[in-house]
């Protein structure tokens, strides 16, 4: 397709300045002709290169990403608003947003720039996990993860941008085939993926690993593979330990790096809301001996492993929301004053019921105290001392239940909002369930004041349990 | 057809087998008669061609089912029955209740390769881009991919799918009270035309009381506990 000239109108949309020619669409910025309703934000228009030399591959991207954007919503993907027919002139138009790709934390060749801190890697990490879990909590996977598909707004929330590879679990998969090739980006690829796999929602994770991989030392960890054989070596090889180029870096970044790039996908991040708790908790990541290695993998291991993957082969993977459902952040708000055994027992046996159906849930234990719990003179009550006794408090609580399986945190929030702390630390770590007590005076006290328990139950973002106590002692005693 | 006609729809189509395994055929046929009067596209199934002859030599339960429904029917609904088409075309769909290939051979579209021979049949008409079935009573839409041969697709109920002309496509609809999937709710599916959107619904209808029904009439108890299991 020959390139559009500017100032001429396409349905309805006039068109601007050519913004980026890649291989597979040009990208113009638009506008509605005049006198057409306004949609509030800028547009752009993705116009796929259709001449006789492109392949068929840039027309089924057009169809699925139009398929994609039609459906997804949310603040991580760009709003979608109009489509151009494939029979007349292909088009799409969505929004137009400000930011940078992750490329430009990249430096291009020969460029001398400051490595970033782990802080810097972790943070854009989180972001971009928590823009992957959207994604996934819509039923889709992305499948071409790579920095140029990520934006980062000036608000630090992530974008994922170009949907020509994905897949969503209520549509047929326009890109899949009997043969089960290899689809996607040679670098960034999973090595599910590389054995005709669509639809792990973990191929995300690894992909995302490769980018944060990149951003910490700026090397590929498995290269540019131009061959198939050098696409499957992702499904034996460890890449080089993150620590062996930068050593400055600490073990935890290195052990959440790795553990997104495990060529096992039961072995990375379940999802996507796990890996950016780990980004955001950095205190809290569990090291192992992943985060710890200095040099790359022995010869004898990887060919014990390359033995292993030249038999490995395509198995359809389940839903999206399936897979991510069984694999919850469950919190629980852990009260410290005014609060009874029986109320402390009920919350416990609450918890185990809910972790016990979930064998990959992870557990988040929260205390909210309030500011003035705390204090800069007085040593007994400083900081520290304070959290350190709730933390222990929440330790002994949470003793009895049997965590094997569950990765488990505990954490001492300050807010003089009780409610608002937890719903706002539920938002914020796409947490999927949250268990509090109902407060023994709490739900009778609602018709005249917003109790904490009830404002939770309104404003959190996903499902609340109050629990009720509930006395086992009374049939013990007897 | 309560929930058919809330999607509003313009043409009602009936893929077949619109009796055969219930104990009110006439009553059925009453009601797809009347539609058929007001427009709807009607094409026989393997139980209606069987209703109309049924078997002279009794070797299976199917035959006694078929013997049964015969003797039910009056002559307008055999007629009716009779002067179905095994096939239908409207614009770019074809309906049919088993395959285009040879349709009054039953054969079932259960795979990716029975599926491809309807197809390819079908398409000998260039204006055709989609067919409809039934006869296999389970919702599934085949489509092209990016290789050679056809993808089987399961439905999510409720789900509009887009499906662009520009490539072919075959559904099986599923069947209004005989699922085989282990859920008792009827199927059928919505086809919307602009923009080209294919959506397979699930509707829970009172299952139970058909299956008295039918153990009231004395017919075969299998035909009964099956609609209750959806199996």
């Amino acid at each position: 397709m020959k390139l559009l000239e500017q100032g001429s109108v396409l349905d309805g949309f006039v068109i601007g300045a050519c913004i980026h020619s890649g291989g597979m669409a040009h990208i113009y910025s638009v506008q509605y002709e005049q006198g057409a309703a306004d949609p509030g934000f800028p547009l752009v228009m993705k116009v796929p290169r259709m001449t006789a030399s492109d392949g068929a591959e840039n027309i089924i991207g057009f169809e699925v990403e139009h398929q994609m954007l039609q459906v997804l919503s949310g603040p991580h993907m760009p709003r979608f608003v109009a489509a151009g027919d494939l029979e007349n002139t292909p088009y799409l138009v969505m929004e137009h947003l400000e930011g940078h790709t992750l490329n430009h934390w990249l430096p291009e060749a020969g460029e001398k720039r400051e490595p970033l801190t782990a802080h810097e890697i972790a943070s854009l990490g989180a972001a971009v996990a928590r823009a992957i879990h959207s994604l996934h909590k819509q039923n889709a996977c992305h499948l071409d993860l790579k920095p140029a598909n990520v934006l980062i707004k000036p608000d630090g929330t992530a974008v994922l941008l170009d949907f020509g590879l994905s897949c969503h679990a209520h549509y047929p998969d326009l890109l899949a085939e009997e043969l089960r090739k290899a689809v996607g980006s040679p670098s960034w690829i999973a090595p599910e993926q590389v054995v005709g796999v669509r639809g792990d929602p973990r191929s995300d994770i690894f992909a995302l690993g490769v980018m944060l991989y990149e951003l910490a030392v700026r090397e590929l960890p498995f290269g540019s593979p131009a061959t198939a054989g050098g696409l499957r070596q992702r499904l034996w090889m460890n890449p080089k330990p993150l620590r062996a180029y930068r050593p400055d870096l600490p073990e935890w970044l290195q052990e959440v790096i790795h553990k997104c790039l495990e060529h096992e996908a039961a072995n990375r991040y379940p999802s996507a809301a796990h890996l950016a708790f780990d980004l955001t908790h950095p205190d809290h990541v569990k090291i192992t001996a992943r985060g710890k290695r200095k040099v790359g993998t022995g010869f004898w291991e990887h060919f014990k492993r390359w033995l292993r993957a030249a038999g490995k082969q395509y198995q359809p993977s389940p839903m999206p929301t399936q897979q991510i459902e069984e694999v919850p952040i469950i919190m629980v708000a852990v009260p410290h004053h005014d609060v009874t055994d029986a109320t402390l027992y009920s919350l416990r046996q609450a918890v185990a019921r809910s972790l016990g159906i979930r064998p990959g849930a992870r557990l988040a234990c929260v205390t909210v105290i309030s500011p003035g719990d705390t204090s800069t003179t007085d040593q007994d009550h400083s900081e520290t001392m304070v959290h350190r006794r709730h933390l222990s408090l929440m330790r002994q609580w949470a003793e009895p239940l049997d965590l094997t399986g569950h990765q488990t945190s505990f954490h001492v929030l300050e807010s003089s909002d009780v409610a608002g702390a937890i719903t706002r630390y539920a938002e914020g770590n796409q947490v999927s369930m949250i268990v509090m007590g109902a407060a023994t005076h709490g739900l009778q006290m609602q018709r005249f004041v917003a109790t904490v328990p009830i404002k939770v139950a309104m404003d959190a973002p996903c499902t609340v349990i109050l629990v009720k106590q509930q006395l086992p002692f009374e049939q013990l005693g007897g | 057809m309560a929930h058919a006609e809330r999607q509003q729809v313009h043409q009602t189509v009936f893929l077949g087998d619109l009796i055969g395994y219930g104990a009110n055929p006439t009553e059925v046929l009453d009601v797809v008669m009347e539609q058929a009067e007001r427009g709807a596209i009607v094409v026989q199934g393997n139980h209606d061609a069987m209703a109309v002859t049924p078997p002279t030599s009794i070797t299976s339960q199917g035959a006694v089912t078929a013997q049964w429904t015969h003797n039910q029917l009056e002559l307008h609904h055999l007629d009716f029955l009779r002067t179905r088409p095994l096939l239908e075309t409207q614009g770019p769909c074809l309906f049919v209740h088993a395959t285009a290939d040879a349709p009054a051979k039953w054969r079932y579209v259960e795979d990716e390769r029975s599926a491809q021979v309807s197809l390819d049949a079908a398409l000998v008409q260039p204006e055709i881009r989609y067919v409809f079935g039934g006869h296999v009573h389970r919702q599934s839409l085949y489509y092209q991919g990016t290789g050679r041969s056809l993808m089987r697709f399961k439905p999510t109920p409720g789900v509009a799918i887009p499906t662009p002309s520009h490539r072919c496509w075959l559904a099986t609809v599923g069947s209004v009270g005989q699922p085989r999937d282990g859920n008792a709710q009827a199927m059928y599916a919505v086809f919307d035309t602009s923009p080209a959107k294919l959506t397979f619904f699930r509707v829970p209808y009172n299952h139970a009381l058909a299956a008295q029904a039918i153990r009231k009439a004395g017919l075969h108890e299998s035909l009964a506990s099956r609609l209750e299991a959806g199996a």
